[in-house]
């Protein structure tokens, strides 16, 4: 046994309720289907309404005269028989609804939505300075929405984005022992599929090293052209013979060190340190040499470049990059370094720009030996020119005395002949 | 303050209108001795006679025309459409003659014509009774298209269109005429064309439409607001052309809109309104834009169950604004 109920039927186009004008049945009376129910007054019609069920009045929900809207319920009828199909197949839509649901929250991942930003949320974080990193969102998947903000704001506890300034005002003496500063902004959320690579052992100190480099030592940077011609020519009249003889390449880095450690000899202003609230020139000219394996990158130092050889050089830089390469090298041969060679050619670039090495006053890029057109005395020629980058702590060095070393490494470089250069 | 229905308002905006001048006159089919077919001009066949409440032949483009040719010559024609399906054979008088004589005469003529016709669905009308054509004439610079939603705007904005010099289409909407009641004030006020009008004010999220699914709106802003979510709800009114500060302003406050339309969804008003809000709101909007519109399908459906799935109504109201207000 169920009930049924019956509802105030559409009568027409533009009818959206309907009068009872008179019941034709009571509570307690049989109805079989189609049988008149109730006479009913529309807008446009009087009609009599017909039972949709056999079964038995249960209750009539309406007065006479009453106005019902179209689909409200007037009366209820007792039926035999079980569930209706109707009801049971509005159950199964409405557990098919549910488990969708479910899977779908799994589905999705929540730390994306967090970081989108709509252009509200985005404009009102700015204008209050707010770091949306901190803030928890209540919208869909965990979004921050606009009312989010303004209720912080209105709470009064903006989370700020850290300000920049705060170091700025620092005395300058405290550099030193400052340890800079880990950024504030939370890290990237991985999401499915990407590598998380702990930052450990040297690549931390890479991070550390190079960090506060940039941070406290503001750089500055210049680039001369070379004319590397003769030095190849040099270089390549010789290299097979050296190779059988010696063991091991003789390559144009060695060249370039030899050059640069010369020049420091000559400028030693450039082979200093910052020592916060002094400038320290080094007497020893140590050249570190920047070694990059797969994952790392390292600095071992040739000690006393500008008392050795070419060949000498050469030697050193093959063992250390031997040494570092196998992970043999000792610390201390990556110690005491005064200035930084860094061989970027090596790996094809043309022009770059150093971090320096702290806390030396400057780092040199020797860049790729290309081919180019050159103009000399009105007539195109080919030459092999490279470019040298010096990066400068401005504090300690000017443009112009940078520029001078620069001029006369380029002036070594540009007439290393047979004549007047010695391998051994 | 009386409470009457959408339809009552509608007669009395003309009754009195044509009281208050006697240029207005009404014609249509039906709508002389029988007061028309949902009873729009019921009573003043009787009150002002046959030259003024004029029984046409079944031609819409005669209907149109005539209207059109009397309201060059100075009078006030309130021409009928006995359902909007039949406005287009009309087209061609309404978007070629009507709305660019002004234009196209450097102003020397001008066409003050009122064209009333009811749209919708939701009646059980199947293809040529439930069509919603607004969309059809909104980019005809010239015209205006008023819709309104209660009683009280349909006297105001009603008797604005009969006075306005340049042709106005009025659309009601038929399921609305006996469905929606309300006070109306019996003093003669006009309320202006080319204003939206906020329906109920709100924090959370904005709900922008026109004609019968502002109720829908209302009912289900009611059901929300239960649950502690606030919607704010604007009216067109008039849909063409629009009230841009109003959408912009409306839109700018909760940076959520959900835009309702009961015509088929691609190309509708609220694709307008829509490249309004896009225009001029990037920087406020804090979700997608969302559209609640019929599907794009080419005709209402007869079976009911399929009107049903064709129709807007208060529960897919409901639904969008919950999934908008919890984005």
């Amino acid at each position: 046994m169920t009930i049924e109920q019956m509802k105030m039927p559409q009568l027409g186009e533009s009818v959206t309720e309907g009068t009872i004008s008179k019941w034709l049945v009571k509570p307690g009376d049989t109805v079989s289907k189609y049988e008149a129910i109730a006479e009913v007054m529309t807008d446009k019609v009087n009609a009599e309404i017909p039972s949709s069920f056999t079964g038995v009045i249960k209750e009539l929900k309406a007065a006479e005269d009453e106005t019902l809207a179209v689909g409200e319920v007037i009366c209820s009828i007792e039926v035999e028989g079980s569930e209706t199909d109707e009801s049971r197949a509005n159950e199964n839509i409405h557990s098919g609804v549910k488990n969708e649901g479910i899977t779908q929250v799994v589905a999705t991942d929540v730390s994306i939505s967090k970081a989108r930003y709509s252009p509200a949320v985005l404009k009102i974080s700015q204008e209050n300075g707010i770091d949306l990193q901190q803030v928890k969102g209540t919208g869909k998947e965990g979004r921050i929405t606009r009312k989010d903000l303004l209720k912080l704001i209105e709470s009064g506890n903006i989370p700020k984005v850290k300000s920049a300034s705060n170091q700025v005002t620092a005395p300058a003496a405290d550099f030193m022992q400052e340890q800079p500063k880990t950024t504030q902004v939370k890290a990237v959320q991985p999401i499915a599929g990407d590598i998380e690579i702990p930052v450990t052992g040297v690549r931390k100190a890479i991070a550390a090293n190079m960090q506060k480099s940039k941070h406290e030592a503001p750089h500055a940077w210049m680039m001369v052209e070379v004319d590397a011609t003769n030095l190849v020519r040099y270089r390549d009249s010789i290299k097979q013979k050296f190779k059988q003889t010696e063991g091991y390449n003789l390559t144009y880095f060695a060249f370039f060190v030899k050059a640069v450690a010369q020049s420091l000899k000559e400028f030693p202003e450039i082979n200093s340190m910052w020592a916060g609230d002094k400038i320290i020139q080094k007497k020893d000219i140590n050249i570190s040499i920047a070694v990059a394996t797969d994952k790392a990158l390292f600095v071992p130092v040739i000690k006393h470049a500008d008392e050795k050889t070419i060949k000498g050089i050469a030697r050193e830089i093959t063992e250390l990059a031997q040494k570092v390469r196998t992970g043999t090298i000792k610390s201390d041969e990556m110690q005491d370094g005064t200035f930084t060679v860094n061989n970027t050619g090596s790996f094809g670039s043309i022009q770059s720009m150093g971090i320096i090495n702290y806390p030396q006053a400057a780092i040199l890029q020797v860049e790729s030996i290309v081919k180019r057109p050159v103009i000399i005395d009105g007539m195109i020629a080919v030459r092999d020119m490279v470019n040298l980058c010096l990066s400068m702590d401005h504090r300690i060095l000017d443009g112009l005395v940078c520029g001078k070393f620069l001029a006369r490494v380029k002036e070594i470089i540009e007439t290393m002949t047979p004549e007047n250069t010695q391998i051994y | 303050m009386p409470v009457i229905s959408y339809i009552d308002a509608v007669t009395t905006a003309i009754r009195e209108e044509m009281e208050r001048d006697s240029r207005v006159f009404v014609l249509g089919e039906d709508v002389g001795k029988k007061g028309g077919v949902f009873k729009a001009t019921n009573g003043l066949y009787d009150q002002f006679g046959e030259e003024r409440v004029i029984d046409t032949p079944l031609a819409e483009s005669a209907i149109a025309g005539v209207g059109i040719g009397a309201a060059m010559y100075g009078m006030r024609p309130i021409a009928e459409m006995q359902f909007a399906d039949f406005i287009l054979p009309a087209v061609n008088q309404i978007i070629s003659e009507a709305a660019k004589i002004r234009y196209r005469s450097n102003n020397d003529w001008d066409c003050p014509i009122v064209i009333r016709a009811p749209y919708g669905g939701g009646v059980h009308g199947a293809l040529y009774h439930s069509q919603s054509v607004e969309a059809i004439f909104a980019n005809q610079p010239g015209l205006k298209i008023v819709m309104p939603s209660t009683p009280y705007d349909v006297k105001g904005l009603l008797k604005a269109a009969i006075r306005d010099n340049d042709p106005v289409l009025f659309f009601e909407h038929k399921r609305a005429y006996r469905l929606i009641k309300g006070e109306v004030p019996d003093d003669d006020y006009v309320l202006p064309i080319g204003k939206a009008d906020v329906k109920r004010q709100g924090e959370d999220i904005t709900v922008i439409t026109y004609g019968l699914c502002v109720h829908f709106a209302l009912q289900a802003a009611e059901k929300l607001a239960s649950d502690g979510i606030s919607v704010h709800v604007l009216d067109l009114r008039t849909v063409y052309p629009l009230d841009k500060e109003a959408i912009i302003e409306a839109a700018a406050k909760t940076g959520k809109v959900l835009l309702i339309t009961e015509d088929t969804k691609e190309g509708s008003i609220i694709s307008e309104v829509s490249a309004i809000i896009a225009e001029n709101c990037l920087f406020d909007l804090d979700a997608p834009i969302m559209r609640l519109a019929g599907p794009d399908t080419p005709a209402m459906p007869y079976a009911p169950t399929m009107e049903k799935y064709f129709m807007v109504n208060p529960d897919k109201v409901e639904k969008a604004m919950r999934e908008l207000a919890e984005y």
